[in-house]
């Protein structure tokens, strides 16, 4: 089986605006019967518990993953936002000692199972990270297809095509489009970052997660992120880890408020910032601690 | 203000002070340097011709001949040591950067210092016991084997020390895009760390190549073209050494110009080739 065939294979419902080139293979029954019964949730985690050696870093999180919304997970720093992203790629097991229990459903699809690689779930959840961090042996160009060619893509025409499409999804395509051939570390670091961002698109993702994808920014890059994933959200499911009040505020329709390993409040955007039900999240929010 | 002022230029004499100490000490380890080519130019240069590069040595006491069949002689034995020391060397560097647990990573590293410290004759005693003593003769395989052996620990650990370097952020960033952790290390973090590894490779080659007890009683040295591998063969540093301490005027004349080649071979490995290596993009890493 190739690559892209055990995507789609594994694939319960390929989403995105440029899916169109793939084959779409019918929904597998109990999947789509999963995603009617929840009819937009992108990601259902249950009692997800993570563990680093004896370290408990998430305790018992449950919550509901809206299909093409942004959902903001905010919280003090180490209280495992940044865990919780990870662990909805499977990245977090990266770390040798790390250890989950719980239940994370991809569309309905169980992504811990024993016969579900890690690399076929990162191919379907994209991230993007805090520092900008662009291939620097490769030209912009080779940054964006980087993925696609390393997974078998050859035909130049679809790389081609795939570049414009991601880069203009990055809105960074007018700035690079006459450099392609450029050094990627050539690029300012908001540019870097929206790179980055067309680097991820460009596998075609199902859901996009973010690791504070702007602290590293001036305000200027920053709103050009900003106005970029709210452009995205037509299309695709994004978490965002952020520390910016304004910013969660701003850009999600969901939020999720972490504290010392639990989730503490999960909501509209509007309800946690304006009529939050604990104690807690309104005193995060208003700025008393964290 | 007048204390002060006091204090001040007080200040300014003890850095001044130490600056030079430090230029003095910098200038301390160039000097060697300086002085070994100096003194190998003055007393091998003028033995420097075309038949010194092409030519076989002479029978001892006459005049003329070269060392042609040592300078081939010792890229051979390179060669050989390469193809043995730096696979070895890169992938086992990449077990320990990549793969390897702690506990493991920490006893291949402790011997891999240890046979860093193993004195190179021991390895010629290995190669001899291993290859000539089998095939019943002195080799360039035996030679070669013997300073693979010595590059496979440098290679080791200078390849781990570089892929330390690469960030983990390029990692992440790679597997996140769903890519197998054989393609990440392969496409991603080895040729970010090219010019890395490929300097290390040059220094262990730079290394090996003035050894010359490992070759003693394995490549044992050669007074014609070696013809087969497994065949005996010259090589500079033995050459050298065996004009060195012979009485005649001509061959101590050639031995000191088959120093000066072998620095300036080893020269030309470390600063060279590393200008033609690296990615496209990357200055240094």
């Amino acid at each position: 089986m190739t690559p892209e065939q055990a995507k789609t294979a594994f694939a319960a419902k390929p989403v995105g605006p440029v899916s169109g080139s793939l084959p779409q293979n019918a929904k597998p029954a109990a999947a789509s019967a999963a995603v009617n019964s929840r009819a937009t949730a992108a990601l259902t985690v249950k009692n997800l518990s993570v563990f680093f050696g004896k370290h408990q870093v998430l305790k018992a999180v449950s919550l509901d993953i809206q299909a093409q919304a942004i959902t903001a997970i905010i919280g003090p720093s180490g209280c495992g936002k940044s865990t919780f992203l990870r662990s909805l790629n499977r990245l977090h097991e990266l770390v040798p000692e790390a250890r989950m229990e719980g239940d994370i459903r991809l569309f309905g699809q169980d992504i811990y199972v024993k016969d579900v690689e890690p690399v076929i779930v990162r191919r379907r959840v994209g991230m993007v990270f805090q520092k900008s961090n662009p291939f620097p042996t490769m030209s912009i160009g080779d940054n964006v297809t980087v993925g696609l060619r390393l997974n078998g893509t050859r035909n130049r025409a679809v790389l081609a095509e795939r570049t414009e499409q991601s880069l203009r999804m990055a809105a960074l395509w007018d700035e690079v489009k006459d450099r392609l051939n450029a050094s990627a570390i050539s690029l300012s670091g908001g540019q870097q970052q929206r790179l980055c961002i067309a680097r991820a698109l460009a596998v075609q993702p199902e859901v996009l997660l973010m690791d504070e994808p702007a602290s590293a920014l001036d305000p200027l890059a920053t709103s050009k992120i900003e106005d970029l994933i709210l452009e995205l959200k037509k299309d695709y499911t994004i978490v965002i880890v952020t520390h910016n009040m304004q910013q969660a505020a701003r850009a999600s329709d969901f939020t999720a408020f972490f504290y010392l390993g639990e989730l503490v409040e999960f909501g509209p955007t509007s309800q946690i910032f304006t009529s939050p039900k604990q104690k807690r999240t309104e005193d995060y929010v208003t700025g008393r601690f964290g | 203000m007048t204390v002060s002022s006091a204090n001040h230029l007080f200040r300014k004499f003890k850095s001044l002070a130490m600056n030079a100490v430090c230029i003095g000490c910098a200038l301390l380890v160039i000097l060697p340097l300086a002085v070994i080519l100096f003194y190998l130019i003055r007393k091998g240069a003028s033995s420097l011709n075309w038949a010194f590069f092409t030519g076989l040595p002479k029978s001892a006491g006459s005049v003329g001949g070269g060392m042609g069949n040592a300078i081939v002689g010792t890229l051979e034995l390179l060669a050989i040591a390469s193809i043995i020391g730096v696979p070895i060397g890169v992938l086992g560097g990449v077990y320990l950067s990549e793969y390897g647990g702690e506990r493991i990573n920490g006893w291949i590293r402790f011997w891999a210092d240890v046979l860093n410290g193993v004195p190179s004759i021991v390895w010629g005693m290995v190669a001899w016991a291993l290859v000539v003593v089998p095939m019943k003769g002195f080799s360039a395989w035996a030679g070669g084997l013997a300073l693979g052996f010595i590059m496979i620990p440098l290679v080791l650990r200078t390849t781990e020390e570089i892929l330390v370097l690469v960030p983990r952020s390029y990692r992440e960033a790679a597997l996140a895009l769903g890519l197998p952790q054989w393609k990440t290390i392969t496409r991603i973090v080895l040729p970010t760390a090219l010019r890395g590894i490929i300097t290390g490779v040059l220094l262990a080659m730079g290394r090996v190549a003035g050894e010359t007890a490992p070759l003693l009683f394995t490549a044992f040295g050669n007074d014609y073209w070696n013809r087969h591998l497994s065949q005996p063969i010259a090589a500079l540093p033995l050459q050298v050494f065996k004009y060195a301490i012979s009485p005649y005027d001509d061959w101590i004349r050639q031995a000191w110009a088959g120093a000066l080649v072998l620095v300036i071979m080893t020269f030309l490995l470390s600063a060279g080739v590393r200008l033609f290596s690296g990615s496209r993009f990357q200055k240094n890493t």
